[in-house]
């Protein structure tokens, strides 16, 4: 019973596992048996409002055990993930700009799960989610938050600047990373690859001037751009009435058509972004999806987050919406797996973060001599002037 | 360098390419060319050469370029790969870079770099920075260009020089041409390079013909950045000079050889990195250094180079502080006479030169 168990395991892992990826698979602590699990589920998804559409996606979708399982234990690592960030943030180990995404990772695993892993995706900074999800392990994301030379962009980046094969970070000036998406997706046109990009963005950019000459010029060229607005009320301390005339982000790309979605509930991301994708990949052009979701954290780890909201409103999110909750709830009543096994799951994530926790704090830092590398790519290695002027560094690509 | 024709501040509409036999110095193989010309045809060369390599920018496709630079190449390379955008600087350039983020090789025009300031942010923060913030993880290949710097009338908003706002930052190669053979050699280069390249270009140089030699003419000529080139041999004071007052610097020593005054003119070609030996080795030789730029002084080339002289060997060999020529410290007049009297002469130029030589 075991043994096929582990052997189910592992193919379950094959299954979902992207090779870049590296959670770790266990054994199924159960004693029932894989016939008594419902294997795929229906579930009813909120309608997402329409601009400029005929129709919006389907309000029925289906959700597989493996897939579940999978999204469940993705959207729990990158919870624990920031929490982590937060103690060692607390702690003083990791410094300067910590935007923590806990909350929202319905957002994330959601556009994941309906995209390819050679479609492209590009944040601001509220970006570790996707660091992770785009497939750099905990271990070089918190590395790379605590500074150290395992980090991802060895020490170098930091918070915002975190890179991924075909993922463009982490981008720390507001909005300046919508046109750079706009690029991305242009560059996908012109090598006719049928890949898309996907431009993520806040409220608090969304009225950014560059981003509706990016609307412009997406819509003109017909670039295949998923614009996604994650709306989560507020701009740091800013709520979205304060700072939008309009509040319809979804309708702000005037003749780009555009879909409100629940993005606190991953499957109703899941399906908009399927929906999204196909409108792209079929010569269309770009479309804007809003997602309507929360962060449970200030702006930053500088922001307490309690000046211009409640805490009655954070928990009021907390117990009603929260994404992982209201995923596992799903899958609970429809039998698609047990608590044992989402306990174990959340202990072996708990493992995961506390190893790379512990290597992230134990790891070098950068040595002196990578100080002035990778400033320019693949070019002569040249002499870099340091403090003074009898200071003279180099610099390799 | 007699055979150097030099249409100063003329302007005039581009020469197309003439070939002539020259009975002194020069090679026989060797053609006139103006500046517009060498960018057309680097350019030209360079998207037949890679098909990653595009171009946008405002009236760059169907208008045939808004200074004629792009002549030619929409009508050879089509729409996908000459590209007209609308008149949204930011959004445009942060295109451009993403494209490059993503294997493309853009060719990112500036109808001049006063607009490139509404762009500055992708320029320095998407673009230059990122290959280090990533650890070399994520490289930028993309070429930033148009005319820079002083033109005729086009007041204050238009007239900026950006060579020492683009020097001042790591991630950038920021190259300055001066002739037709630097602008094909560097503009090469630059397509080539895999790091964010800011190609200043000069309007008032577009028309003017230079002898190219047959070397310079090939599809393989590049010329490599951080190396200036000496213009012209002298013994008693060096001039430096990037772009159009390499010019304004020749006719100085010209006038001034008349009476008695070698000067060595080093053409910079790069403001970053900045060949600094050159400099330092032409010092040591004549003990007087004289810079010549068209920017402001406060902080710009000029005065880069005065530090890096006091830092290094050459400040022994100089005989009286270094002079810097410069634009003056006003936004650009419109009238004629002020805006003259806002940029170096060549008057204001040899009689900087007399005191430093103390003459």
């Amino acid at each position: 019973m075991k043994s096929m168990l582990t052997a189910f395991s592992k193919a379950l892992c094959k299954l979902t596992g992207r090779n870049v990826v590296s959670f770790h698979c266990g054994a199924i602590v159960s004693s029932r048996t894989f016939a008594d699990f419902t294997p795929k589920a229906s579930f009813d998804i909120k309608k997402c409002i329409v601009h400029r559409l005929e129709e919006g996606p389907s309000e029925q979708v289906e959700l597989t055990r493996e897939d579940g399982l999978h999204y469940y234990r993705t959207m729990q690592t990158v919870r624990r993930m920031e929490l982590k960030a937060d103690q060692l943030y607390k702690q003083k180990i990791i410094r300067g700009f910590c935007h923590l995404y806990d909350g929202q990772e319905a957002c994330a695993m959601g556009i994941e799960a309906a995209i390819n892993p050679t479609d492209h995706v590009i944040t601001a900074y509220r970006s570790h989610g996707y660091t992770y999800i785009r497939g750099v392990s905990v271990q070089k994301v918190l590395a790379e938050l605590t500074g150290r030379k395992g980090g991802v962009a060895k020490g170098k980046g930091g918070s915002m600047h975190m890179y991924a094969p075909n993922f463009y970070g982490g981008n720390g000036i507001v909005g300046a990373q919508v046109p750079l998406g706009a690029g991305i997706a242009l560059a996908c046109k012109y090598q006719g690859n049928n890949q898309l990009c996907v431009a993520l963005y806040g409220d608090g950019a969304a009225n950014q001037g560059q981003i509706f000459e990016t609307f412009n010029m997406a819509a003109l060229w017909k670039l295949p751009c998923i614009f996604v607005c994650e709306n989560n009320m507020y701009g740091m301390g800013t709520s979205v009435e304060r700072s939008s005339a309009s509040t319809d982000y979804f309708r702000r790309g005037d003749f780009i058509p555009g879909l409100r979605v629940d993005g606190m509930d991953l499957l109703c991301v899941r399906e908009a972004t399927r929906f999204a994708a196909d409108h792209c990949r079929s010569g269309k052009g770009p479309i804007i999806m809003e997602l309507q979701t929360y962060r449970y954290h200030g702006h930053s780890m500088s922001d307490p987050g309690v000046s211009y909201r409640s805490r009655e409103e954070i928990q009021d999110v907390r117990s009603k919406s929260d994404p992982i909750t209201m995923l596992k709830d799903r899958m609970l009543g429809a039998k698609m797996a047990t608590m044992e096994e989402f306990k174990a799951i959340d202990a072996e994530i708990r493992k995961e973060v506390d190893e790379a926790a512990l290597f992230a704090t134990s790891d070098p830092e950068p040595p002196l001599d990578d100080l002035c590398n990778h400033i320019f790519h693949n070019d002569a290695p040249l002499e870099v002037r340091g403090v003074n002027p009898w200071t003279k560094l180099k610099s390799v690509s | 360098m007699a055979s150097l024709r030099c249409a100063l501040r003329a302007g005039r509409n581009a020469v197309t390419v003439v070939v002539r036999r020259e009975f002194h110095r020069s090679a026989p193989a060797s053609v006139q060319v103006t500046v517009r010309d060498a960018l057309n045809q680097a350019m030209d060369e360079e998207l037949e050469r890679d098909e990653r390599v595009f171009l946008l920018g405002e009236e760059v496709a169907q208008y045939d370029g808004a200074y004629k630079v792009s002549r030619g190449l929409w009508k050879k390379y089509g729409d996908q790969r000459i590209i007209d955008t609308p008149i949204t600087e930011m959004g445009f350039t942060g295109i451009a870079v993403g494209a490059a983020m993503a294997g493309l090789r853009p060719i990112c025009e500036f109808m001049t770099f006063n607009f490139s300031m509404q762009a500055i942010d992708q320029v320095i923060n998407s673009a230059a920075k990122t290959n280090y913030m990533s650890a070399g993880l994520q490289s930028v290949p993309i070429v930033f260009r148009g005319p820079n710097g002083a033109s005729a009338g086009v007041a204050a908003q238009h007239s900026q020089c950006f060579a020492a706002w683009y020097g001042h930052c790591p991630g950038l190669k920021v190259v300055s041409p001066w002739s037709a053979e630097d602008a094909r050699g560097l503009l090469k280069a630059a397509i080539r390079d895999d790091n964010p390249v800011v190609f200043l270009e000069n309007e008032l140089m577009y028309g003017v013909p230079f002898e190219m030699s047959e070397e310079s003419q090939s599809k393989d000529f590049t010329i490599p950045f951080g190396k200036a080139k000496i213009e012209r041999q002298g013994s008693h004071v060096t001039l430096v000079a990037h772009s159009r007052y390499v010019s304004h610097c020749l006719d100085a020593a010209a006038v001034l050889a008349k009476e008695g005054v070698e000067c060595e003119v080093v053409n910079l070609r790069s403001i970053r990195p900045l060949d600094v030996e050159c400099i330092e080795a032409s010092v040591m030789k004549t003990n007087h250094l004289v810079t010549v730029e068209g920017g402001w002084p406060q902080f710009g080339v000029g005065a880069e180079i005065c530090a890096r002289i006091m830092e290094g060997p050459a400040f022994n060999y100089l005989d009286a502080p270094v002079t810097r020529v410069t634009g003056v410290d006003i936004p650009m007049p419109y009238a004629k006479i002020l805006e003259d009297n806002s940029l170096p002469q060549i008057k204001d130029i040899i009689f900087s030169i007399k005191k430093t030589l103390n003459i």
